[in-house]
């Protein structure tokens, strides 16, 4: 069969079971754009690149699918440049396809030419600049290979203007053999075998999981690790999900913001074992003093991963779901009472906030995540921007079940949360999707409101609205003698008018007495609904780890450490 | 201490920018890097000279593995392999001084390449050390311009470094 380029593209998503992408056209891009006023693919129009690449990222997040997005040459493609490095640093699935000046004016700066490809080199798993057309299926089903194998992450292929036009013969194959790409999925099984026996050994275990076991849908065997094996659990940010949070033995997150039981634990163990991590210095504090009385078993896709950052004993490259299932193959019933004890009292001796109000009446923004957890369903998909709000989701939502939490953990990008959500609710129409943002962040990406209320897409936006930017006034007050430099957002938007304005539906709420009623009205509604919660601005997150310090050294809300 | 890295990559338009922007991306120092066609079609082979203990140097080889594009890295450092290295030095040179400067470079068993008026054109080969040395010795004569092509390795003996 012959093809042009622009129809072997969709021919290629047709056979790569794509059914939906995300892009916004321009002058490279108009052939394909043309391709897609003939076929039957879907396609979002969103208002921004960076909005395209944050929701095919959020498509992807939830569904586990790789996301797909256009974009046209030189603007186009640099506007996706952040969302490329955000799907990159949390290892998100997606094939990003970008229009290209013509291949006789490559190199001429010519009208909209950018060097996509050079300019993403260093945060894309891989790409491709295609120089003939004949190349263009095998780049294409490498690309979608390359994105959702191994350790996940971003394939860009740019595509000069002229190529979309050629004609070539199109016959199909699905390249699942690439000469330098080889992933290692079974585990070594004596590096197995020694796992389990440090595992029956310990007597002070915990399981650090992080994203990785998400990516790989291990939830079930990790669950059946902690259960068995009688380990408590921490969970990075972008694990959250992976493990029950309601199970007696989940002590939340670790590091900087972490639970004191989750950071004393790790200080304490004996043996750490981390699955699906990479030991982010947000988790880790100071490297020398993180879980020195442990030794660590660290499995992960990744061999790369493996002793980056943390010296590990056993190391156990594979596919964390295969690792783990051959774990549980040999695992005995673990006896960690005494250890679950005093794991028990860390919990018990350090709760988190459970005010509603501040002793001068401003509303805690604990209390408003904690509503949205009370009255949203288990399997509701929660989103969140960057900063204090972020913290306090993770903290304060209890996240029960995998691929229900996306935040953006290794570049943490403001203005992620609200786009993602819009991808989110397209993978799962039926569950509720909520997005908890900044008043900051929010408008960072506030244009895809256009998109939400033209597709009608049934996201509620819960702004924790305290008037600046949050986060960084919190590390100013602490580390900064309190000179509060260019972070008051005061007098922004009226978001509620700014909703109305778009078409949507917008509601604000000053009192915790209205928090559940405002919630529980945006829940009845199908649709985009943004809730504008006006909460004190001097709330700060704790506890706290500062920079740079051992995990065990925690700042306490009230001062005390 | 220094480790020399054999890298087989395929031929393909990008991929010296891909290795050598993972080196500084990634804050790797790079002594020297040379590339050059292998004896299969369509795959070059880089040596790279990388400074840096034992840790860094296993970072360095996973993280040039994680590249599509490459194919093999092998750390040659850690077994017996011929290395060679070639500098072109042109050096000051007058007639009475000419004499002097050719028996240095035959001792080092060099080859005077081009003469001038004033100045003559050396060729060695070698490892590190005898490099340096020779460059030592034709600095009292004044280097006037030097070129060296980056380190390049065979392992000694039969074995041969392949892609995978
Ligand atoms: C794109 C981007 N720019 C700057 C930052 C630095 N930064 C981190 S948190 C933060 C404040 C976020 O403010 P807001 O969205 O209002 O959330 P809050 O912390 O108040 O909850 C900033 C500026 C960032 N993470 N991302």
């Amino acid at each position: 069969m012959k093809l042009k380029g622009a129809a072997m593209i969709t021919a290629v998503l047709e056979k790569e079971q794509v059914d939906l992408v995300f892009g916004y056209p321009g002058g490279a891009v108009l052939s394909l754009y043309d391709q897609l006023y003939r076929c039957k693919l879907k396609h979002i129009l969103v208002r921004h690149e960076q909005g395209a690449v944050h929701a095919a990222d959020g498509y992807a997040r939830v569904s586990g699918k790789t996301g797909v997005v256009f974009a046209t040459s030189g603007p186009g493609a640099t506007n996706l440049v952040t969302g490329i490095a955000t799907a990159y640093m949390d290892s998100v699935p997606l094939v990003l396809i970008t229009g290209q000046v013509a291949t006789r004016l490559i190199g001429t700066d010519s009208f909209q030419e950018a060097d996509i490809t050079g300019i993403t080199l260093p945060i894309t798993k891989h790409n491709y600049l295609i120089k003939d057309v004949q190349e263009l299926p095998d780049a294409l089903s490498e690309a979608f290979f390359i994105a959702s194998t191994g350790r996940p992450g971003p394939v860009l292929v740019d595509i000069p203007k002229d190529i979309f036009e050629l004609e070539d013969q199109f016959d199909y194959t699905h390249r699942r053999e690439i000469p330098g790409y080889k992933p290692t999925i079974e585990g070594h099984s004596g590096q197995i075998q020694r796992a389990v026996k440090a595992i029956n050994a310990a007597k002070r275990p915990v399981i650090f999981a992080g994203g990785g076991v998400i990516i790989a849908g291990a939830s079930a065997e990790l669950t059946e690790l902690a259960e068995r094996g009688r380990i408590p659990v921490v969970l990075s940010l972008m694990a959250l999900g992976a493990f029950p949070g309601n199970s007696p033995l989940f002590l939340g997150m670790p590091g900087m913001h972490g639970t004191v039981s989750a950071n004393y634990s790790i200080s304490e163990a004996d043996l750490i074992i981390a699955a699906g991590v990479r030991f982010d210095d947000r988790v880790t504090g100071q490297l020398e003093s993180f879980a020195r009385k442990a030794q660590i078993i660290h499995i992960d896709i990744d061999p790369a991963e493996i002793g980056k950052n943390v010296a590990i004993d056993i190391p156990i490259v594979g596919d964390v779901k295969k690792v783990l299932q051959g774990i549980l193959k040999r695992l005995q019933p673990g006896v960690t009472e005494d250890w679950l004890k005093k794991v028990e009292e860390w919990r018990q001796g350090n709760p988190l906030c459970s005010e509603k109000q501040t002793s001068e009446g401003g509303m805690k923004p604990q209390f408003v995540i904690r509503e949205i957890d009370r009255l949203t369903p288990d399997n509701a998909i929660i989103c969140t921007d960057v900063g204090q709000h972020q913290m306090w989701t993770a903290q304060h939502y209890c996240f029960r079940l995998p691929r229900t939490f996306l935040s953006s953990g290794g570049l943490g990008t403001m203005g992620y949360g609200f786009p993602a959500s819009l991808g989110a609710t397209l993978a799962s129409p039926q569950k509720t999707v909520f997005c908890i943002a900044g008043d900051g962040s929010f408008q960072m990406n506030i244009q895809e409101l256009a998109t939400a209320v033209a597709y009608n897409l049934n996201i509620k936006v819960a702004i924790i609205n305290n008037g600046c930017l949050g986060m960084v006034r919190q590390w100013q007050e602490l580390f900064y003698g309190g000179r509060y430099s260019h972070t008051s957002i005061q007098g922004g938007p009226d978001f509620v008018k700014v909703a109305e304005a778009y078409g949507a539906l917008g509601l604000r709420v000053s009192a915790p007495s209205e928090v559940a009623g405002a919630i529980e009205q945006a829940l009845a509604i199908e649709g985009p609904v943004v809730i504008d919660f006006l909460v004190d601005a001097g709330e700060n997150v704790y506890p706290m780890v500062a920079p740079n310090r051992p995990i065990s050294e925690i700042i306490m809300g009230s001062g005390k450490r | 201490m220094k480790h020399v890295l054999a890298v087989l990559v395929e031929n393909k338009s990008g991929v010296l920018t891909r290795v050598a922007g993972l080196f500084s991306r990634r804050g790797f120092n790079i002594d020297n890097i040379t590339v050059g066609e292998t004896v299969t079609p369509g795959i070059s082979r880089m040596t790279i000279t990388v400074e840096g203990d034992e840790m860094v140097v296993e970072q360095v080889m996973k993280q040039l593995n994680k590249l599509i594009n490459v194919l093999k890295v092998s750390n040659l450092s850690l077994e017996p392999a011929v290395m060679r290295e070639l500098m072109l030095i042109k050096v000051r040179a007058e007639s009475q001084t000419r004499g002097d400067i050719q028996q240095i470079v035959e001792t080092f068993r060099g080859k005077v390449v081009d003469v001038s008026l004033d100045s003559m054109i050396v060729e060695v080969t070698g490892n590190e050390d005898k490099l340096e040395a020779i460059k030592l010795l034709l600095q009292s004569y004044g280097i006037r311009e030097i070129v060296r092509t980056g380190k390049i390795a065979l392992l000694r003996g039969s074995k041969i470094t392949r892609e995978a």
